[in-house]
């Protein structure tokens, strides 16, 4: 039997001329993109609350009350549905040894020299980074946001301790976005990356430019005998 | 302006006007607001006004507290006895003013003072619920000093709690927008005084324009010398820029005994770096982001996958698959098997 | 008042005493604070609690409840040691040099003449030594020893500053502190307000308390001075108006006497207040006693009134005992004696002592009628409430009628305050539902039972069938016209008493004064005291100019004030024997040579020679009394008396319980408590947020101050085991209640005759209707003793045990 190092169970190849990859199944994309819109709500509700000049984009939610109402009710969601994305894909964002050889030589893949890098498996390591950071950015968000939730919870903490959960929560929300800003450049910028998410499929060069071992895996998980 | 509105809102006298006034204070008059940068300048400067609340003149009657509630039409809620005069238990959305009371014994001599402080909104000159409220025109202050809540603007968010060095402002759990004393900004703008210096019995509170007010507590605090309180002191930090409701504290250099009255307040650094470099910077850094991916996919080629990368995967694959055909691709084999 | 509210501000020291005027009076204490503000005033209170004065006070010290006069005594032996005394004052305007008869003396506690049998004394030798000339013998050198001087000099000796502590708990040099503020008042040019309440009123020996202070006031000169004064501060806004009007069961209008049975007829009754002058050339004022009198009677009966009838003297009910005062009254109807109670603006469940008794009184009146604005606990005493009011509903047959009244606002009038100044007040609002006007309802009753004797003759229906009852509308008397009648008018024209050709008023016309009223039956005066509040001049209580002509805070524009717009009493005492003022620059009055003018109406004859006449013209002396005579049933000089319930025995006589002349009935002597039992004192007292048991009511008054608590020190709390904020259960013998306990650094222990004595205070606000929280007051502990002559109820000192408890059951 073939180990399973470098993919998910439901990774395969679907088609050999072209070759076409399975890269995410339909759960796991209707579970980003949900997640992704309540980010996208998050950050329309929370930036109004947070930038004097894109206050009127509360008008999106019915006005003030009703973003201040929404936007938490938005992030304990999206946090829940971000944990189901986490709980699927957690394991392969783990960081292994060439994923400090890919940074190493980071330069040369922005030069467009890609082959000079190390051959890599499902994520490599800036996706892991987004992952990661997202993971710890809305952890910190929840947690903080829980803190200043007036609504519900009005006396969870000190008001030092609020003050502090203020600032740290737009801290995170602003590097959360940075992160939000990485992750959908790099997913542009990396033609033929996009359809992983919406059709949920990659091209074979795509897999073999970008994650070289996990299409190696995948192939070889399906070219391994039935199991007993 | 008309005939029958009021003189520009600058102090109680005893016998205030009795006929009905427009008010006279309005959007003109405001000098800050919550989140509106671009706030037009005042058409005229008011006089600054104060609220002077003299602690050594104080009998903790609660009159003021009661002049509140009616003047206000709040409902405070029929609480219970903590083991304490303090009632209700803290400044709600309903209780604007609340006698606190504290009993200190002097360690030197072993005397018991019992300090009775109104606490309150202080009417900031530097206001730290404004600065915190993120709703333009929410919070405002006007140049005769003060600080009033505008409830139609109110989101109900809770920042200014957070945002006020003096732990004043309180949400309403139903109406969902925040309440503190208004230092009556109806009233004053008639000609009135304040509610609670009306009913004041023994005028421990007085209300007037600011220097009036300096100059009242000057003559307190020399009383209050001749009395053994050599510290007495008046209470207007400069922390914040001074207040527009002041203190005369017998125990003047340790004003943390009048149940917990800041010594230095001032707006807390986390919420000025919250509001101030957090709101800059990040703006800044996300718009550098968001410029910088724009320039880096007008400069620099996208990373495209070539032919030669797919005729690698094709090889790839058909090296460990073999020759096979789409359809006869098997579904994973180690499914389950995690 | 001996003074006004506003001229508190004129004083260079205040001692609250006996009260909490911040508390209680929050709006007169504004006097105070301008005093301090502006004159650099000292503030000092003595009390068993810090209270929220003490919080604006400059010097506080802590006394046991109930020991006030052991104080006061010391205070005036220090102020004799150290010669702080108004020497010139004393010897002329108090009875210091008057000759005292050799019977009178003070041994083990007790005055001469005691006969424990009928708990009363002899006071046959409490009295000055009349002369050939039938005037009192004076000594004017006060070097006879047997002046009052010499024998109060005498009488206070044992007060000593140690002495002192031993019996009131107050340390040596607190005690010594204050004895220096209040020496430095006996400056001619230096004044001391004395501010008192309840706090010496509600004791076994409360008058004694404040005649105290009143001794100590006269022997510092500060009685009749601006800023001076003895000023009992009434705890309603019309309670100085209720006693003015003689509401008490021994008392006629304007402090007239009840008859008593003995004085079978006019003249027997006139006998004794003939009031002739104790000295040559004295007012004595009270010489006018009969034009007050017939007065009244021609405003209570009018034609009926007539001198063949002895001004109808038999229609007046007479008193077959001293008083028929709240004690003895609901002692008789817990005897089943009483079977209709009317009960006007009072709420005798929680304001009377003893609880249950007043419950198990109640439940024996076959009707209780009450007229009040609120849902009292009175009038809903048979109602069951859990712990609250545990009563046996079935078990009271009790018929009860509520009559709806109106409050202050709803009704034009006027409330007499403590300055005796009568204020008119115009109603504001309609009363709401069927309430009605207290004089509407008593109107309606008296119009129906009048009609009732009128169709059914009766016993006795002369006095109901002939009452005067001369109003526009018989059903609804008006303010108005009750007010005219209290004033008086002329009924046939007035002449002069010395030209029989000038005519003083014409009949029918408003007297302007009292100073018109005639023993003859030309005039008429319901209350001679507020003669002047409406006269000719038109309503002088309406009056609201705030002019302050002297600067000294008289207004004499402002209101009215009895008697004659007078706002000092006892003025003439603020001038020297030559008529100048003691201290000019807070002049009252002064001779000018030919009669008394000033800033103030004299308090004596405007042309009576400053050193003819003396100043105290309502007593037969023409001189104030440290030696008050037979006036008082415990006693000529106030003596130490502990309360009925005491922690520590009486120093002077460990079997003396309380006051020993103070009336106890049988069946209360077995619920007194001993201090083994019930080791801790209890006191009673109001706080500013409530108004006695009405504002509970309130929503906002609720909010304010919403549940029943006591206050008990740290350390018994640490004793006893009691949390701050806690429920605790206080209990005697005569009841047991429950409360939040409210544990505070201001009140401590205190060392009485080397034991520990703890107190426990007790706010008396709450019962079982109303806004509030549900509660009990402390009546349900207190003593069924009143005060020797005049039957206040011991409600300030009495012993309690306290235990940590459970939140009582509703």
């Amino acid at each position: 039997m073939a180990d399973r190092e470098y993919s998910e169970s439901s990774d395969r190849i679907i088609a050999t001329e072209p070759v076409e990859v399975r890269r995410y199944a339909a759960h796991t994309r209707i579970n980003h993109w949900f997640t992704a819109i309540l980010i996208i709500l998050l950050i329309l509700s929370g930036f109004a609350l947070f930038w004097p000049r894109l206050f009127f984009l509360t008008g999106i939610f019915g006005g003030g009350q009703n973003a201040r109402f929404l936007h938490p009710i938005f992030g304990v969601v999206a946090c829940l549905s971000f944990l189901l994305l986490f709980l699927q894909l957690w394991k392969l964002n783990l960081m292994r040894r060439e994923d400090v050889v890919w940074a190493s030589k980071i330069t040369d893949l922005l030069a467009g020299h890609e082959e000079r890098l190390p051959e890599l498996g499902k994520y490599n390591l800036g996706q892991k980074l987004v992952f990661w950071g997202m993971f710890w950015l809305l952890l910190t968000m929840v947690a903080s946001g829980l803190m200043i939730w007036q609504q519900f919870f009005p006396d969870l903490v000190s008001i030092p301790v609020r003050r502090w959960a203020l600032l740290v929560h737009s801290i995170a929300a602003v590097l959360s976005v940075l992160v939000i800003i990485v992750h959908v450049y790099a997913a542009i910028w990396t033609r033929g990356t996009i359809s992983a998410m919406t059709s949920g499929n990659v091209t074979g060069g795509w897999a073999w430019r970008h994650h070289r071992k996990w299409l190696r895996e995948v192939a070889r998980r399906q070219d391994s005998p039935p199991a007993e | 302006m008309s005939e029958n509105m009021a003189p520009p809102p600058t102090t109680a006298v005893s016998n205030p006007p009795v006929e009905a006034l427009a008010p006279n204070l309005g959007d003109g008059d405001i000098v800050l607001a919550s989140a509106t940068p671009n706030l037009p300048p005042p058409t005229r400067q008011l006089e600054k006004l104060a609220k002077l609340i003299d602690i050594s003149k104080c009998i903790g009657c609660k009159a003021c507290q009661s002049a509140c509630i009616e003047w206000n039409d709040t409902h405070p809620e029929i609480g219970v006895n903590f083991g304490s005069y303090e009632n209700p238990h803290d400044l709600s959305s309903e209780m604007f003013t609340l006698m606190r009371f504290n009993e200190y014994e002097d360690p030197e001599t072993g005397n018991l003072d019992w300090l009775i402080r109104k606490d309150g909104c202080m009417h900031c000159e530097d206001p730290g619920c404004l600065k915190a409220c993120p709703s333009p025109g929410a919070i405002v202050k006007y140049s005769n000093g003060i600080v009033d809540f505008i409830h139609d603007k109110c989101i109900g968010c809770g920042y200014c709690i957070s945002g006020c060095p003096f732990d004043i402002p309180r949400m309403s759990p139903t109406k969902h927008v925040v309440a503190k004393c208004t230092l009556c900004s109806d009233r004053v703008s008639v000609g009135q005084g304040p509610a609670c210096a009306k009913a004041c019995p023994t005028q421990a509170i007085v209300f007037g324009t600011k220097d009036d007010m300096i100059a009242h507590a000057e003559e307190r605090i020399t009383d209050l010398n001749g009395r053994g309180y050599d510290h007495a002191a008046l209470y207007d930090p400069p922390g914040v820029g001074g207040t527009h409701v002041m203190y005369v504290l017998p125990i003047g250099d340790k004003p943390e005994l009048y149940s917990g009255l800041p010594a230095d307040p001032k707006i807390s650094d986390v919420v000025q770096g919250w509001k101030g470099p957090t709101k800059s910077v990040g703006m800044a850094a996300i718009g550098l982001a968001a410029v910088g991916a724009v320039l880096h996919s007008i400069f620099t080629k996208p990373n495209r996958v070539t032919e030669h990368d797919q005729v690698e995967a094709e090889e790839m694959v058909e090296d460990i698959l073999g020759p096979v055909e789409t359809a006869e691709l098997a579904t994973p084999q180690d499914e389950g098997k995690a | 008042m001996t003074n006004s509210w506003t001229d508190i501000r004129n004083t260079d020291l205040v001692i609250v005493m006996g009260g909490n005027a911040a508390e209680a009076h929050p709006c007169g204490f504004k006097w105070v604070t301008e005093a301090k503000a502006h004159r650099g005033a000292r503030l000092i209170v003595v009390d068993p609690r810090f209270t929220r004065t003490a919080a604006v006070s400059d010097y506080y010290a802590p006394i046991r409840p109930g020991t006030d006069i052991a104080w006061l005594m010391g205070m005036i032996r220090w102020m004799i040691e150290n010669d702080k005394v108004h020497w010139e004052y004393v010897r002329n305007f108090t009875n210091a040099a008057f000759i005292v008869k050799d019977g009178f003396g003070w041994s083990d506690g007790l005055f001469n003449g005691y006969d424990p049998e009928t708990r009363s004394y002899d006071m046959s030798e409490w009295d000055y030594v009349i002369g050939a000339d039938g005037f009192a013998q004076v000594d004017m050198t006060l070097q006879h020893p047997r002046c009052v001087w010499n024998l109060l000099k005498a009488h206070v000796d044992q007060y000593t500053p140690e002495m002192v502590e031993r019996i009131t708990g107050t340390p040596t040099d607190k005690f010594l502190h204050i004895a220096e503020m209040i020496g430095e008042t006996a400056a001619p040019d230096k004044t001391m307000t004395s501010m008192y309440a309840l706090g010496w009123t509600q004791h076994s020996k409360g008058s004694q308390n404040i005649r105290g202070m009143a001794m100590l006031q006269l022997i510092l000169g500060n009685i009749g001075m601006a800023g001076g004064g003895m000023n009992a501060l009434r705890g309603h806004s019309n309670i100085q108006g209720l006693t003015d009007m003689g509401l008490m069961s021994n008392l006629l209008p304007g402090y007239l006497n009840m008859p008593k049975e003995s004085e079978v007829d006019y003249a027997t009754y006139m006998s004794t207040r003939s009031f002739t002058p104790l000295r040559p050339g004295q007012t004595s004022y009270w010489q006018n006693y009969p034009k007050f009198m017939v007065s009244f009677m021609k405003a209570m009966w009018g034609d009926a009134a007539q001198p063949e009838n002895d001004w109808a003297y038999h229609y007046l009910t007479k008193l077959d005992v001293p008083n028929y005062d709240i004690l003895r009254m609901f002692e008789l109807m817990n005897d089943g004696r009483v079977n209709l109670y009317f009960c006007q603006g009072f709420n005798p469940l929680l304001a009377f002592p003893d609880r249950g008794k007043i419950t198990s009184a109640l439940s024996k009146l076959k009707l209780l009628v009450t007229i009040d604005p609120l849902e009292t606990e009175t009038s809903r005493f048979w109602e069951n409430h859990g712990e609250f009011n545990d009563v046996d509903t079935a078990s009271i047959q009790t018929e009860v009628i509520q009559l709806p009244s109106t409050c202050f606002a709803e009704d034009d009038g006027s409330l007499t305050n403590s300055g005796r100044w009568l204020q008119w007040h115009w109603k504001a609002s309609t009363p709401p539902g069927q309430a009605k006007l207290d004089t509407w309802v008593m109107a309606q009753i008296f119009l129906r039972v009048r009609e009732l004797y009128r169709q059914e003759g009766g016993v006795f229906p002369d006095p109901i069938l002939n009452l005067n009852w001369e109003y526009a509308d018989e059903g609804d008397p008006t303010p108005d016209e009750l007010a005219r009648e209290i004033n008086g008018r002329a009924l046939t024209t007035v002449y002069d008493t010395t030209d029989p050709t000038k005519v003083v008023v014409e009949a029918g016309k408003q007297v302007l004064n009292f100073s018109q009223l005639r023993d003859d039956g030309s005039t008429m005066s319901g209350c001679w005291v507020y003669s002047g509040c409406w006269n000719e001049d038109g309503n002088n209580m309406a009056r609201r100019d705030n002019a302050d002509p002297s600067g000294m805070g008289v207004y004499p524009n402002w209101t009215w004030s009895w008697p004659l717009n007078r706002r000092t009493l006892y003025n003439r005492a603020s001038c020297d024997m030559d008529g100048k003022p003691w201290d000019p620059s807070r002049m009252v009055i002064e001779w000018n040579g030919e009669k008394w003018v000033g800033n103030d109406v004299p308090d004596i004859s405007p042309t009576a020679k400053p050193q003819d006449v003396g100043p105290f013209i309502m007593n037969a002396e023409g001189t104030s009394r440290l030696f008050s005579r037979a006036m008082m049933r415990d006693g000529p000089f106030p003596t130490h008396m502990e309360p009925f319930e005491s922690p520590v025995p009486n120093v002077f006589n460990a079997e003396m319980r309380g006051n020993p002349v103070a009336r106890v009935f049988e069946a209360d002597v077995a619920d007194l408590g001993t201090s083994e039992e019930f080791p801790y004192v209890g006191t009673s007292y109001r706080l500013t947020e409530h108004f006695h048991y009405w504002t509970k009511h309130n929503r906002v008054n609720s909010v304010l101050q919403p549940q029943f608590f006591v206050e008990l020190s740290v350390q018994l709390a640490e004793e006893k085991g009691i949390t701050n904020g806690g429920w605790v259960r206080i209990w005697n013998k005569r009841g047991s209640v429950k409360a939040k306990a409210v544990v505070t650094k201001r009140i401590k222990p205190l060392i009485c005759d080397g034991k520990t004595v703890h107190v426990v205070g007790m706010p008396i606000h709450w019962g079982f209707t109303g806004n509030a929280k549900k509660g009990f007051g402390p009546n349900s502990l207190t003593v069924f003793i009143g005060d020797a002559n005049i039957e206040t109820p011991e409600s300030k000192a009495f012993l309690v045990n306290i235990e940590p408890s459970e939140e009582p059951v509703a």
